[in-house]
């Protein structure tokens, strides 16, 4: 009587997943061939000519731009400086060059996707009551298990890393574009739709830019996210900070281990600087 | 042909509206289809017409549908059953790019919270309509600049919402709607969250501007003495339904009914009632026909301690006391025009009653109305007093 739970045959989730994997590998091939053979070599291209850049011209180019985003103050730019020469000092920058390419592929493409699907989000309760639980269930599967199918689309290297970051940190960028716009007062859609705006009028000219600084806290958290997940990546080969760490951690060797976790933890900080102060800039008060 | 024409126009908000429908035709109330059908009745079969250059006031307590109504004139929100007419084309017939071009043209809405795009300037909002019609930008700049100069924003234009004063923000909300030069307006309390000062200086403006532009206008509030100093005319709302229309006058002395008569019971009755409303018929002599005689025996038949002297066109001429009177008949005199004083406190049939209250006060005759230097009226004390205390208004003469 207790073993009653034993009963009931094991279910097949796992083959069954495998094979819709296996099935969408196949059937997408069109689309994943040119992935992996064109997109991947491209990113390799760009991370490749960030290199080429001398460092010091990065290092002046980035504080200056870090003067000018937080509004002529001289923090950001300071912190960028020092941490930058540290990582060119502590021979990551390559690594740094990759991750940067990296979040910059994933991020790019999360908000290029998850905005148009925020917006529709908005506009229909039904499709807001089926895209959030999936949402959650994006945010909250671990991390790792992305990596799996991802390889067997994408096999190694930059591509399936992009795609795994994607997935991971574009729920944020959906979620606020979606709220965001909800949020926008009903007086102010009143007002557009009563001088005969279309919807694209609608759209553009008033719900957007009303949504803009929600949207762009989303994208700020996209970004954050994605570099997180990047250096998880790179256990399934994507080049970069992330690779250091994994060295580090097969051979026990702590020091590294820490060097490149520091140059992680210096990329965050500015890039999520940049990233508020940009929301911040052209802000007038509401 | 009426500008906007409103028939029989019901809005139901709630799940199963056709069912709360059939019920509201039946007579239920709004309170009943709540209870029965969970459904809240937001307008019940409103029927008007607003004429061409009119300023037609919806007025009724928080609640009582008047949003919605005027959101049913421009379709931002869907009846459930009835129609709107724009120069009698019916809305609820229109497709969404026919209801577009009418809402471009035609009809232009000022809001109670002003509704300004906060990260546009203040011209930038102006230019809004004219914007999203397509309208090149040297153009809609110009028509934008010039409605600014209309509500005396004139030097504000490169400002941004957020700098300007609630009196200000809402005539940015005006100039926004001035703009694409429409033919009604469309204002849903537009005034109603502005400080009393500020509020009353709008209603001054607004009623300048319409000498000038001519316009039809839809305004609503929830403040009767607003609605009685700028409307033409007066639609009084209940629970959605219209309970009363009417110029403010009609409204004021001639409650429809018993919510009507409590609506109106505090206003401050001496702003809106006029001299036509508390004078009476005058005890009058002829000048070319009696003399002292027959005016003394008037007035102590009356009564009265003076007359007014009028001709045979009923022209005022002046008035004898009863004093002069007896005194000129011990001395024979035989005509008026020895004793005939012509200082006459005068009014005419507009003239409000705190003007009159004032002039009453030190004046030792009752005071004549006037048109065209015809007698109509006078007005003695006691009226005065017993139309303040809201009593003895004759409506023969409204
Ligand atoms: N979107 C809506 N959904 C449900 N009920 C509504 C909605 N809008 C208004 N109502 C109801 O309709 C009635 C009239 O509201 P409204 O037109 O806003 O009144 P007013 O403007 O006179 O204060 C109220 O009972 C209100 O609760
Ligand atoms: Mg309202």
């Amino acid at each position: 009587m207790l073993n009653i739970l034993d009963k009931i045959p094991k279910l097949p989730i796992a083959d069954l997943v495998s094979d819709a994997t296996d099935w969408i590998e196949d059937t997408f091939d069109f689309f994943f061939k040119p992935v992996r053979n064109q997109f991947g070599p491209f990113l390799e291209d760009v991370s490749g000519l960030l290199q080429q850049i001398p460092p010091i011209i990065v290092i002046i180019i980035v504080a200056v731009l870090a003067f000018f985003v937080s509004g002529k103050k001289l923090g950001l730019a300071t912190f960028s400086v020092i941490g930058l020469i540290f990582i060119y000092n502590q021979g990551i920058w390559e690594g740094l060059m990759d991750t940067f390419t990296l979040v910059l592929a994933s991020s790019f493409f999360a908000v290029l996707i998850g905005m148009p699907i925020g917006i529709l989000m908005s506009k229909s309760n039904t499709l807001q009551s089926i895209v959030t639980p999936i949402l959650d269930f994006m945010q909250t599967m671990p991390a790792f298990v992305y990596l799996i199918p991802t390889v067997a689309f994408f096999s190694i290297g930059m591509p399936p890393g992009v795609f795994a970051s994607l997935i991971f940190a574009m729920p944020p960028t959906i979620r606020l574009t979606n709220l965001g716009i909800r949020q926008v007062s009903t007086e102010l859609v009143e007002a557009s739709e009563a001088f005969g705006s279309t919807f694209y009028q609608r759209l553009f000219k008033v719900e957007l830019p009303m949504a803009k600084k929600t949207i762009m806290a989303g994208i700020n958290q996209t970004v954050m996210l994605s570099l997180s997940m990047v250096v998880i990546a790179s256990m399934i080969g994507a080049p970069g900070l992330g690779r250091e760490v994994i060295r580090a951690l097969q051979r026990a060797d702590v020091g590294s281990g820490f060097v490149a976790g520091i140059g992680i933890v210096i990329l965050a900080i500015i890039i999520d600087r940049f990233t508020q102060n940009l929301n911040k800039q052209k802000g007038e008060n509401a | 042909m009426p500008v906007i024409k409103v028939e029989h126009l019901t809005k139901i908000f709630g799940k199963r509206p056709k069912e709360a429908l059939k019920l509201l035709e039946e007579g239920y109330s709004k309170e009943e289809i709540l209870k029965e059908t969970g459904n809240t009745v937001g307008v019940n079969q409103a029927t008007f017409e607003v004429e061409e250059g009119e300023i037609f006031v919806i007025m009724g307590l928080s609640g009582s549908g008047k949003s919605t109504l005027i959101r049913l004139i421009n379709r931002l929100i869907d009846p459930t059953s009835g129609n709107v007419f724009v120069d009698g084309k019916n809305l609820s017939k229109m497709s969404k790019e026919e209801l577009r071009q009418i809402r471009r043209e035609k009809l232009s809405m000022v809001f109670q919270r002003f509704a300004l795009f906060p990260f546009r300037t203040v011209l930038e909002n102006a230019e809004y309509g004219l914007e999203i019609q397509g309208i090149e930008k040297a153009e809609r700049e110009k028509k934008a600049k010039e409605a600014l100069e209309l509500v005396g924003l004139g030097g504000y234009i490169n400002q941004y919402p957020s700098q300007l004063s609630g009196g200000m923000q809402q005539r940015v909300g005006l100039a926004r709607a001035l703009a694409n030069d429409p033919e009604v307006l469309l204002m849903d309390e537009a005034f109603s969250a502005l400080d009393p000062l500020i509020r009353k200086e709008m209603q001054d403006e607004l009623l300048d501007l319409q000498e000038r532009m001519k316009k039809t206008i839809i305004f609503i509030t929830h403040d009767l003495d607003e609605a009685l100093r700028i409307g033409d005319r007066i639609a009084l709302m209940k629970d959605g339904s219209i309970v009363q229309v009417g110029t403010p006058e009609e409204i004021l002395v001639n409650p429809a009914n018993e919510y009507v008569e409590k609506f109106v019971e505090d206003v401050d009755r001496s702003k809106v009632l006029t001299a036509e409303h508390i004078m009476k018929r005058p005890e009058t002599i002829n000048i070319e026909k009696h003399g002292p005689r027959v005016a003394l025996e008037r007035m102590r038949e009356e009564g009265l301690s003076s007359i007014y002297v009028v001709d045979r066109q009923r022209n005022l001429k002046g008035y004898i006391t009863a004093d002069d009177a007896s005194d000129a008949k011990k001395r024979d005199v035989k005509g008026l025009h020895a004793i005939l004083r012509t200082d006459v406190p005068q009014v005419s049939l507009d003239t409000s009653m705190q003007d009159i209250f004032d002039l009453i006060h030190d004046s030792p005759v009752p005071i004549a109305v006037v048109e065209e230097g015809k007698l109509r009226g006078i007005i003695v004390r006691g009226s005065v007093i017993a139309a303040l205390a809201g009593s003895e208004v004759n409506m023969e003469n409204a």
